[in-house]
């Protein structure tokens, strides 16, 4: 059996447990809940749905056509989420392509820029990959003809940079990889990884989704191409992401849906594509999840992302060291001491992922189990799922302890 | 341990082993009818790709009835345990009688609340051995 597991914080309020207020799920809920599935999708706090109520009450108008004061008061709140998302990401806001999420993101590049590749082509991605950055250009080989490789993981599952170094060559298109793994956690040397690429001329794209709001994210820094996020998973809303782009990479690249906003100008036979954002954003946006994801990041300014860093990280060790000590249960990460994303995927030897997720459920323990849209990652690891644990800034000790005693619980029921 | 968690939902611990109840986990820890066999009338397989739930289905017929089935294959409790007890109750049944068995048959037959999230779980045997049938007959 387990030892008693003490309280991370020993019960004292800190940043992280006002924090917690600000979350009405945690109050308005059906019921008291451990939200561990932060990876899938982020609580929101009050202030992102203060912000979107806002826009609905007080400029409920379109944006960039009304010549009323309405429609003005509606597109400076949709320009200035682009602005703080520019700021978050230390970009310009002309880089700043608003979409629905990191999937939308990553299908406008795999149809944009495989237009251009052929046989004789490759586009390398890693074998951790969501289907997000993973499907689109599989399905675009098939059709273009170029052949997609993956980078593998090292034995420590961490991704394996020598076989990086091999496999990216002047035959390199795109490098395309996950900042942060969502089922293992591992952090990916994303700048590395573009140095390579662009010392052959290829473009360096990076699926920022487990990464974005979880650490400061410097796009200069990181030198890639382009960068997508999604808002749900940094407590925004749901329906919002973003593309950005380096501006010329942007400007290059031919728009990929068709319609209003999108046009400088329209005949019969052909259009003049609007300059880059725009170029991108055919059709009304989601400007009320645009606002809200602003008030996101103005929220997580307050709490500083180093701080949000560490928080998330001091309760994954607290979550690695309390599942470490329970008997049957294995993890699947990087070793510890690497840099490594918040979250934390396990097994119980003799339960299936889905059968503990839905003995956690009646313990009020919320978790994901099952592949986590990481197929061909799974395949690998040889497993058909795992459980995973994910944590957000709202997160608290108990929580850890809530799973613990949720996995105690399910073994005990199939008595394993 | 901290019992954080059965503070938190007070009914929790009996809800959960409301799902996983005792007849149930027998039926997953020793499936009735486990075993491929041949020859047999057809065989069936279908996956819950989401779930790495995999079974097939042997049947053997005497007079359009169900003489023996049998399964093979992994998954979670739910799904074994379904198919482990579907393969008792069509024993037989005529194939009309078995297409005619629709989610509440099989919900019935489990005996257990099953949410949306592990309907696909539980009906698995029913639609491995319902396709089975539809295949069996459009090759007759
Ligand atoms: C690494 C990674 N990439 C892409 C996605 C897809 O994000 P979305 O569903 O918001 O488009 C996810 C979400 O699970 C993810 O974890």
């Amino acid at each position: 059996m387990m030892t008693a597991v003490k309280n991370a914080s020993g019960g004292m309020a800190t940043p992280w447990s006002k924090a917690r207020a600000d979350f009405p799920l945690y109050t308005n809920g059906r019921r008291k809940i451990a939200y561990l599935d932060s990876a899938a999708s982020s609580l929101t706090p009050e202030p992102v749905l203060a912000a979107m109520d806002a826009y609905y009450r007080e400029c409920r108008a379109n944006v960039h056509r009304g010549m009323y004061a309405e429609s003005e008061d509606a597109g400076a709140r949709y320009d200035g989420a682009r602005e703080k998302i520019a700021a978050f990401l230390r970009a310009a806001a002309d880089e700043i392509v608003f979409t629905r999420g990191t999937t939308e993101s990553l299908n406008l590049l795999a149809y944009s820029l495989s237009r251009k590749l052929g046989p004789g082509d490759e586009v390398v991605i890693s074998i951790m990959e969501h289907h997000a950055n993973l499907v689109p250009w599989q399905q675009l080989a098939k059709e273009r003809g170029f052949a997609l490789e993956f980078i593998p993981l090292a034995a420590d599952l961490t991704l394996d940079m020598r076989a990086a170094r091999a496999l990216i060559t002047p035959k390199t298109k795109i490098v395309s990889v996950t900042y942060a793994s969502n089922v293992l956690g591992t952090v990916v040397p994303v700048r590395e990884l573009a140095d390579l690429a662009h010392a052959v001329g290829a473009v360096m794209i990076v699926d920022a989704a487990q990464a974005a709001g979880h650490r400061p994210i410097d796009v200069r820094e990181l030198d890639c191409d382009f960068l997508a996020l999604s808002g749900h998973k940094m407590l925004g809303p749901t329906g919002i992401g973003v593309l950005y782009g380096k501006r010329g990479r942007l400007e290059a690249l031919p728009p990929f849906m068709f319609g209003g906003d999108m046009i400088l100008d329209v005949r019969k036979e052909d259009s003049l594509w609007n300059e880059v954002p725009y170029k991108f954003e055919a059709g009304t946006p989601n400007i009320a999840g645009a606002i809200g994801l602003g008030a996101a990041i103005d929220y997580l300014g307050k709490l500083g992302l180093d701080a949000v860093r560490s928080h998330e990280r001091e309760i994954t060790d607290y979550a690695l060291a309390a599942l470490a000590k329970i008997p049957g249960v294995t993890v699947y990460g990087p070793p510890s001491g690497s840099d490594r994303a918040g979250l934390v995927s396990f097994t119980i030897e003799g339960v299936h992922p889905h059968d503990a997720a839905t003995v956690f459920d009646r313990q009020g323990v919320c978790v994901r189990g099952g592949h986590h849209c990481a197929m061909p990652l799974l395949r690998e690891l040889g497993l058909n799922g795992t459980l995973r644990a994910s944590f957000g800034v709202y997160t608290a000790p108990e929580d850890v302890d809530a799973l613990v005693a949720a996995i105690i619980k399910t073994k005990a029921i199939f008595n394993v | 341990m901290t019992d954080i968690a059965h503070d938190m939902i007070p009914e929790a611990a009996s809800a959960a082993e409301e799902i996983y109840k005792e007849n149930i986990l027998d039926h997953y820890r020793h499936p009735r009818n486990r075993g491929a066999f041949s020859p047999c009338a057809f065989k069936h397989r279908e996956i819950n790709a989401s779930c790495g739930d995999d079974l097939e289905l042997f049947v053997d017929l005497a007079d359009g009835k169900m003489r023996k089935v049998a399964f093979e294959g992994r998954g979670c409790a739910v799904s074994i345990a379904a198919v482990s007890m579907l393969t008792e109750h069509v024993a037989g049944m005529t194939l009309a009688e078995i297409e005619k068995l629709g989610k509440d048959a099989m919900l019935g037959l489990l005996g257990i609340p099953v949410g949306p999230s592990r309907l696909k779980c539980a009906l698995l045997g029913l639609k491995t051995l319902q396709n089975g049938i539809a295949a069996h007959r459009t090759a007759l």
